[in-house]
């Protein structure tokens, strides 16, 4: 069972005592050999979950960075068989890192979600994010997703009140992921004392580990965030360092993967400065 | 694909927003609560007789309702075939049929206490409709649009911002239509506290395609009662052009259950179908997911969507209702497609036989009737939706004539 990794991967974080780092990148971003480069290089960087980006033409909940990662790689010819691609790639190194497809439903509605599913599940994907299913949609792609197999992780946002907490947390699986925010990615980070409560707040709801995420740029706002969290995600940042690795007609330069992974190195920090309290082993 | 013909074509959604497989609620999270907290809303003020009347009253004293019914004597003679009436929502105060569903919905904005209206839009008409009603509301307005649809739409941009709107160029994908649609929705999923976004047309999330329907359908309501005191029957057959699609629902929707009523819609193939650089979802695109509902779409086959293209910059958009969509899936509206250089020889037609110069996108609508007209017997009765007024096209039409103004 794939969806196993990531039980696997947060047990033994929680034994370890510290949170979890999650990166996101988009595959194929700039374009598909670097992208699966920098793939390859994350687990040793320090991530422990990686969320993949699935590119789309219109992502409606991203911030500028991400919108143009999507549009680099979709230039440089990924596409959704590609993401599939790259993850089958990454898993022959690599069998134990959790991999979370994230993006829009419609490259996977033209895609055959049943064939998607199968596929996913062959190349190694272990969940999915999928920003623009709410459980109001569960039918079409969610359930069954669960019945194969694969984890289906919700957002969980700042609107989501105790009333609809119940029915987002239904049928996530694997972990949930709060959006500190209300907004798109990359564009502001949320009061990381708001974090904490909104942490303990889902945790009342549900075992599932908590992740948060959405405008976490440093290894100090990790390690905040790493106080309350079961992880930490940083995307739109790992995002312009790809951006700023490019060269004037947008190709990577030599140095760009490189920059890349330190970065990713540099942030991983942030969940390892200190072990986790008892209430974490509670949790678990 | 083959569906039962239901008893009625009258009665969608269902309470998840479905026509058939089409529409639904696709939004992030940070929507939803929102989008059900409208949904309630519009259940309520769809009941109140008191929300209904300030409709009205508005609709008759600041929109100028009753649109008339007008026989096109002129444009009948040339045909030489059915008899042509237009109806006139050209005539509406802001020169479009988009004002109608704005004041429906900034009355619901304001029942549900939100402080901030934004929108997006195309030609402009739905944005200078938009602003309009903030000023009349007194709220703040931002208005979302592509960078070049502000190119080719000028007039209407100024027009919006001597209403007291900002507009907020869009600079990210093709910069028309549906790039503005993301941002509004980027906005919304930021601001979603205190902001109401007035989307134009029926699409969206549900309830949105349900309710800019039935703000839009006084259209076909007014026009249905019109053509009974005119010449005491229904008309044949409806014709109206699609973008989203908003005025052709509102139009065909009190008619669908009437099975004497042949019901056309006219899509924009831009310089073609074959060409690839077209609007015409329906035609040439397939089923698909985008802004909030299922529907068909112009996308290539990894699922990217697909830049639309139409001189008409209300009609630049790759998706479509999704009422539409289980329309032509069920077989009860035909929709076809005419291209650039149809619709400029009918705006030049009516302009010259009518004295009315037309908007390019009902353009559209009156280049299939003068199609379809001709072969038809003089007793046909033929209602063609007249959805809005050229002054903001002429700019479009020198230069595609090329006249240097």
């Amino acid at each position: 069972m794939s969806g196993d990794r990531i039980t696997t991967r947060f047990a033994k974080l929680n034994a370890e005592g510290r949170a979890a780092f999650v990166s996101f990148i988009t595959a194929g971003d700039p374009d598909p050999t670097t992208s699966a480069a920098i793939l390859a290089k994350l687990p040793a960087a320090g991530v422990d979950v990686i969320e993949l980006g699935m590119p789309f033409s219109d992502p409606m909940a991203d911030g500028p960075a991400i919108q143009a990662a999507s549009l680099r790689a979709m230039k440089a010819g990924m596409t959704l068989k590609g993401t599939l691609a790259l993850v089958r790639d990454f898993r022959k190194s690599d069998q134990d890192t959790p991999i979370v497809l994230m993006g829009y439903f419609n490259p996977i509605y033209i895609y055959g979600v049943d064939r998607f599913i199968q596929d996913a599940l062959g190349a190694g994907v272990d969940g999915l994010i999928v920003v623009d299913l709410p459980p109001e949609e569960d039918d079409e792609l969610c359930l069954p997703a669960l019945k194969a197999g694969l984890s289906f992780i919700r957002l969980a946002t700042p609107t989501t009140d105790d009333k609809r907490l119940p029915q987002v947390l239904k049928n996530t699986s694997g972990f949930v992921y709060y959006v500190s925010i209300t907004g798109i990615t990359g564009t502001r980070t949320g009061d990381t004392g708001a974090v904490s409560s909104a942490v303990a707040r889902l945790k009342r709801h549900t075992q599932l580990p908590v992740v948060v995420g959405f405008g976490l740029k440093t290894a100090d706002q990790i390690a905040t965030v790493a106080e309350s969290a079961d992880g930490a995600v940083v995307g739109t940042a790992i995002v312009n360092k790809i951006a700023a690795g490019l060269d004037a007609s947008g190709h990577a330069t030599q140095t760009l993967t490189e920059q890349v992974v330190a970065f990713v190195r540099s942030l991983a920090e942030g969940v390892r400065r200190k072990p986790k309290g008892g209430n974490r082993a509670a949790a678990g | 694909m083959a569906q039962a013909k239901p008893n009625s074509f009258r009665t969608g959604p269902d309470e998840r927003g479905h026509f058939g497989k089409f529409g639904g609620r696709f939004v992030a999270e940070t929507l939803m609560p929102l989008i059900l907290e409208l949904e309630k809303a519009w259940g309520v003020a769809r009941k109140d007789p008191a929300f209904q009347a300030e409709m009205d009253y508005l609709f008759r004293d600041y929109v100028g309702r009753p649109s008339p019914l007008y026989f096109a004597p002129r444009l009948t003679e040339h045909f030489g075939g059915a008899k042509i009436y237009l109806k006139r929502d050209e005539l509406n105060h802001t020169g479009a049929h988009k004002i109608n569903n704005c004041i429906g919905q900034i009355l619901l904005a304001k029942r549900m206490g939100k402080k901030r209206i934004i929108a997006e839009t195309g030609a402009g008409q739905h944005g200078v409709a938009t602003a309009t009603v903030a000023a009349l509301f007194n709220m703040p307005c931002v208005v979302y649009m592509g960078e070049t649809d502000i190119e080719r739409q000028k007039p209407n941009v100024f027009r919006m911002k001597l209403l007291g709107a900002e507009v907020r160029p869009v600079t990210s994908g093709s910069r028309t239509l549906k790039d503005a649609m993301n941002e509004a929705l980027r906005d919304w999923v930021t601001n979603v506290e205190d902001t109401f976004y007035i989307i134009g047309t029926v699409a969206g999330p549900h309830p949105y395609p349900e309710l800019v329907r039935e703000f839009q359908s006084i259209i076909g309501r007014e026009a249905r009662v019109q053509m009974m005191e005119r010449e005491g029957r229904l008309p044949d057959t409806l014709v109206a052009c699609i973008g989203g699609g908003s005025n052709a629902m509102g139009l065909f929707h009190p008619f669908l259950d009437d099975e004497s009523v042949r019901v056309i819609g006219v899509e924009a193939a831009g310089r073609g179908i074959e060409t690839g650089f077209h609007a015409a979802s329906l035609s040439a695109g397939r089923p698909g997911v985008l802004h909030g509902n299922r529907t068909y779409l112009l996308q290539d086959d990894d699922g990217q969507i697909a830049e639309a293209h139409s001189i008409s910059a209300g009609l630049d958009y790759p998706g479509i209702g999704p009422e539409h969509a289980w329309l032509h899936d069920m077989g009860r509206v035909e929709y076809v497609s005419i291209r650039d250089d149809e619709a400029l020889a009918a705006f030049q037609l009516c302009s010259k036989l009518e004295g009315i110069i037309p908007a390019l996108e009902p353009s559209h609508a009156l280049a299939h009737v003068a199609k379809i007209a001709p072969k038809l017997p003089r007793d046909h009765i033929l209602l063609m939706n007249l959805c809005g007024r050229g002054d903001k096209d002429i700019f479009t039409v020198a230069a595609a004539l090329g006249v240097t103004l």
